[in-house]
């Protein structure tokens, strides 16, 4: 019998070496915890109470489960963590036996740490979570992965103990910290060993007040939540000496509320850019009502959704560029549309900008609904490449990178169509048009050819923003309605027949919207707005930066 | 363009062809009962209840197949109101007076629903309305097949309250402004306050219709998290703003163990356009989820993906109410014997019906159906599995008792109150007191 057990204590031993190179360090970690705080562990009764609770498909049960995982010094231990993460744990509810599911699939017992056959898969039950379940897990990850060889993944376990404030996991932080070689990791583990530090009430008071000041250098919104949760519970020097610091912070971080304040417009600003400069160009230089330009935006967005779908039924590995390739080919689609539209509909009607508007409009709807036909009502899945996703801090503000590739992206937008008018042929073309339609013609300028094209360029345009906004927003038939009120006002505000205009506007209602926000609320924000607007316009009809002279007239 | 031309070329045909079958359809008309689907098939509504006329169409076509009802076969008329209300009312009208329907199966948003009211009051006919919403309505000619905040709202803030539910002591009410999460948000705010939460520990913020610029209000959020207090969000944000919403939840690193968000209009359907994996752990509260593992739910679900021939189509909640509505009608015109509608109307009082969570829903004296609360929370394959659900079903509270002015409001539609709105206090029927 012994020599069984023994035999198979070996087999987890031989089936867990694969797992140890990866799990190596934590694995033992993980006797080291058990050693620390239950001297007696490896007891068998000890494990089968674990292993028991389970299997009893009680929250509160799994969450004690997973605390005593560490100090019952069972083997499977961090397998069973991981496999519990990605939901592949399973428990039997008639033998109350406990199974994991490798990443092969197989499925081996937790008891054993061998593969587990004649269990009737169908009759397993999974273990399932809840967030404080999640949370335990998450703590009791945290500190097996201290001392994981990846880096990022020692960041997120520093950062998760800080959280935590697991009195446990002090032993291991402050081994962690021992042997940390980088000094970026080393500052956070210390962050994380001052969090479990302070927040022991029977830790020696000195102590907890070098710890205190340890958040406090941190500074940022964690710190400060860290820190009054840390003045409820405490009392005396600590409790004054953790208020000071979350003020302190709170002052600071009030300061750069602004800065915040200043990027989020810009961030907006730039979105209403994007939305609006395509529109600058049908509306504001050739003077066409388009009421299907937020139908552009839209199809644009369905492109980048196409291209998507291609990419990841042929070419997975593509998946990073896929809205590299999707601008040139949304470019060129909406861009067709907008010359085929202007061709067949609205070269008849210059001049009549009220039967523009209507036949835009309905153009408007029958876009959306041959889109609802032929992709459904339902919101489209836009994937983010991984450069668009996640945040970086800047100082004490979190910066979304998809947010800041779309400023980039909205400016690059904007140099590109600058230079277009400027430097090229066409844009003087289209200019010479525009100001002077007769005298350009008599020139020997092909209007009609200048005014397609050119309506086409400013429906490309809208065409590329929509890829753009496909990271942010539903890819839905409905897309476009959202954007175009917000867009003709940029337009208006700034100019009609202005790019510089297009962009002031764009980016100082951005910021402006983001300023009265806080103050006004979203709602009423928006409205004060609006109001701001028609009041400008009376004054200024012809927005912010009108033309003059003799090409006003024309 | 030769595209959208062919798909225009198509959808032409598909009009004519339809106008064809109704034609037809009408020379039959007299052996068949007819049903009413209004629900939008275009516009910004399409998105929620184009999927509700397909389970319509679906239950329909059963009910057929098992011999329809009273002898009669069940003939869908399906309308497109278009999300435009007032549209809601006029198609209500042509489908009452003109298609002579026997039931109407419809709506999504109150607005809505309040469009079309008067139209089935005064051509006395009847609705089925199955989505959650404000409750503070009990109307003789609707029934309520979705939930009222006491089905929805209150468990959802109880169980987060409790300590399974992460003990939250802070709380941010996030809603789109319009009637629904103005009128829960004061039921709630009413209710966290009687459970002694203190006015600074709540947080209320309003934003417009398909909102898309969620910075600054998830920074707020992470800030009025960060005052040592557990602190969880009760979202009643509107469908299309919700995935911009979670998008930035996700960027922002704002986790379910940190934050969690609770939502009363996110189902199954609004995130199949999502990327779940950073949601996981946000929780939904529902009367219905897919993930429900009962043999009815199973069948059901078989059907939808036969029925839409697509394997992975999802069901969520408001189909549910569908299903509940129909077999609840289906069961009064047997009892009734007729598909008149005040014998119908008497009969559906009382009559249970199997829901999809394996247990049975009852059409109470008050319009509305008593339902099981569940609480979900959203897994990375988009998916919601729960975590917490009442032990059994819950009766609905059309008129909140923690707000005032409706606190003293009973609706009672048996003989001989037969009244929406009675004043226990005044002890008259009509109007708040």
């Amino acid at each position: 019998m012994t020599r069984l057990l023994g035999a198979a204590v070996s087999r987890v031993r031989v089936e867990l070496t694969r797992k140890a190179l990866k799990w190596g360090a934590a694995a033992v970690l993980f006797g080291l915890m058990g050693a620390a705080f239950q001297p007696v562990s490896l007891r068998a009764d000890t494990i089968d109470d674990v292993l028991a609770k389970f299997a009893t498909d009680r929250f509160p049960d799994t969450e004690k489960a997973i605390q005593d995982l560490a100090s019952s010094g069972l083997a499977t231990g961090p397998a069973m963590l991981e496999a519990l993460a990605a939901s592949q744990l399973y428990f039997d509810p008639i033998s109350k036996g406990v199974f994991l599911k490798d990443s092969s699939g197989a499925l081996i017992a937790a008891r054993t740490g061998v593969k587990a056959d004649g269990v009737p898969e169908a009759r397993l039950k999974k273990v399932r979570m809840n967030n404080s379940v999640r949370g335990a897990m998450q703590t009791a990850q945290g500190a097996l992965s201290l001392m994981s060889p990846d880096p990022a993944k020692r960041l997120s376990a520093a950062e998760s103990v800080f959280k935590s404030r697991d009195p446990a996991s002090l032993p291991l932080v402050q081994m962690a910290l021992e042997a940390e070689k980088d000094a970026r990791i080393r500052g956070v583990f210390e962050q994380a060993r001052a969090s479990i530090i302070a927040s022991d009430n029977s830790q020696d008071e000195i102590k907890r007040l070098d710890a205190l000041d340890v958040i406090k250098d941190r500074g940022d919104q964690d710190a400060a939540s860290l820190l009054s949760t840390i003045a409820a519970s405490s009392n005396g020097r600590v409790k004054a000496s953790a208020e000071d610091g979350a003020r302190a912070i709170q002052s600071r971080l009030a300061l750069w509320a602004h800065v915040q304040n200043i990027w989020y417009g810009l961030s907006l600003g730039s979105v209403l850019l994007l939305a609006a400069i395509g529109l600058a160009i049908t509306f504001g230089v050739m003077g066409i009502i388009n009421m299907a330009h937020g139908e552009m935006v839209m199809l644009g967005a369905y492109t980048t959704f196409v291209v998507q779908e291609w990419i990841r039924a042929h070419n997975p590995a593509l998946f990073n560029y896929s809205l590299l390739i999707a601008i040139p080919l949304a470019f060129v689609f909406t861009g067709f549309i907008g010359v085929v539209i202007e061709r067949t509909i609205i070269r008849f009607l210059y001049g009549r900008p009220l039967e523009t508007l209507l036949a835009t409009f309905g153009l408007s709807l029958m876009l959306q609904q041959a889109v609802r036909s032929i992709f459904g009502a339902n919101n489209r899945e836009v994937g983010a490449p991984a450069f668009m996703s996640g945040s970086f801090d800047f100082g004490p503000i979190a910066v979304t990178s998809g947010r800041m590739w779309i400023i980039v992206f909205a400016i690059a937008v904007f140099v590109g169509l600058l230079m277009l008018l400027r430097v090229t042929p066409f844009g003087l073309r289209m200019r010479a048009v525009t100001q002077n339609r007769r005298m350009a013609s008599a020139m020997g300028i092909d209007t009609n050819r200048v005014d397609a094209l050119a309506f086409g360029l400013g429906s490309g345009i809208a065409g590329i923003a929509g890829v753009a906004l496909s990271q942010i927003d539903n890819v839905s038939p409905n897309l476009g309605q959202s954007y175009i009120i917000d867009s003709f006002m940029v337009v208006v505000f700034g100019g009609v027949g202005n790019l510089w205009g297009t962009l002031v506007a764009a980016l100082s209602l951005g910021v402006a919207n983001k300023f009265l926000e806080p103050i006004a609320g979203a709602v009423l924000g928006k409205i004060l707005l609006l109001v701001f607007i028609i009041l400008f316009i009376q004054k200024r009809p012809r927005g912010l930066f009108a033309l003059k002279g003799r090409a006003v007239e024309a | 363009m030769l595209f959208s031309r062919r798909s225009m070329l198509r959808a032409t045909s598909a009009l004519v062809g339809g106008a064809i079958a109704l034609a037809s359809f009408g020379a039959q008309a007299a052996d068949t009962i007819k049903v009413g689907i209004l629900h939008s098939l275009s516009g910004t509504m399409a998105i929620s209840e184009t999927t509700l006329k397909d389970v319509m169409l679906m239950l329909i076509d059963e009910q057929n197949k098992k011999g329809g009802v009273l002898g009669k076969k069940l003939e869908a008329v399906v309308v497109d109101p278009a999300s435009n209300w007032p549209l809601f009312a006029e198609k209500a009208r042509d489908l009452v007076a003109k298609d002579k329907v026997a039931a109407v199966f419809g709506c999504w948003t109150s607005s809505s629903r309040k469009a079309v009211l008067p139209v089935f009051e005064e051509l006395n006919s009847i609705l089925f309305y199955p989505v959650q919403y404000e409750g503070e309505e009990s109307q003789r000619n609707v029934f309520y097949t979705g939930a009222a905040p006491n089905q929805q709202a209150i468990p959802a803030v109880d169980y987060l309250m409790s300590a399974e539910g992460g003990s939250v002591k802070r709380w941010v009410l996030a809603g789109t402004d319009y009637v629904y999460p103005r009128t829960t948000n004061k039921i709630l705010e009413a209710y966290l306050k009687s459970k002694g939460v203190k006015s600074e520990d709540i947080m209320i913020n309003y934003t417009p219709f398909g909102h898309s610029d969620w910075q600054t209000i998830v920074s707020d959020i992470k800030k009025f998290g960060s005052a040592g207090k557990k602190t969880a969000v009760v979202s009643t944000i509107n469908g299309d703003a919700n995935v911009p919403f979670y998008k930035e939840l996700g960027n922002a690193g704002i986790k379910a163990t940190d934050i969690p968000v609770v939502a009363f209009s996110v189902g199954e359907e609004e995130l199949a356009g999502l990327d779940t994996k950073p949601l996981v752990g946000h929780l939904a509260a529902w009367n219905y989820f897919q993930s429900i593992d009962d043999p009815a739910n199973k069948e059901f679900i078989a059907k939808w993906r036969e029925f839409t021939k697509n394997p992975k189509r999802v069901t969520n909640d408001p189909m549910e109410a569908h299903v509940i509505g129909f077999n609840m009608w289906i069961k009064a015109i047997e009892k009734a014997g007729t598909t008149d509608t005040d014998a119908v109307i008497d009969a559906m009082v009382g009559v249970s019906v199997p829901n999809l969570t394996g247990g049975y829903s009852a059409m109470m004296p008050n319009h509305h159906i008593t339902k099981p609360v569940l609480i979900g929370e959203i897994q990375a394959d988009g998916q919601i599995n729960t975590v917490w659900q009442t032990s059994g079903t819950v009766v609905a509270q059309e008129w909140s008792p923690y707000l005032e002015g409706s606190k003293d409001m009973i609706s009672d539609w048996r003989k001989p109150l037969s009244c929406g709105n009675f004043n226990v206090k005044t002890g008259k029927c009509g109007g708040k007191s």
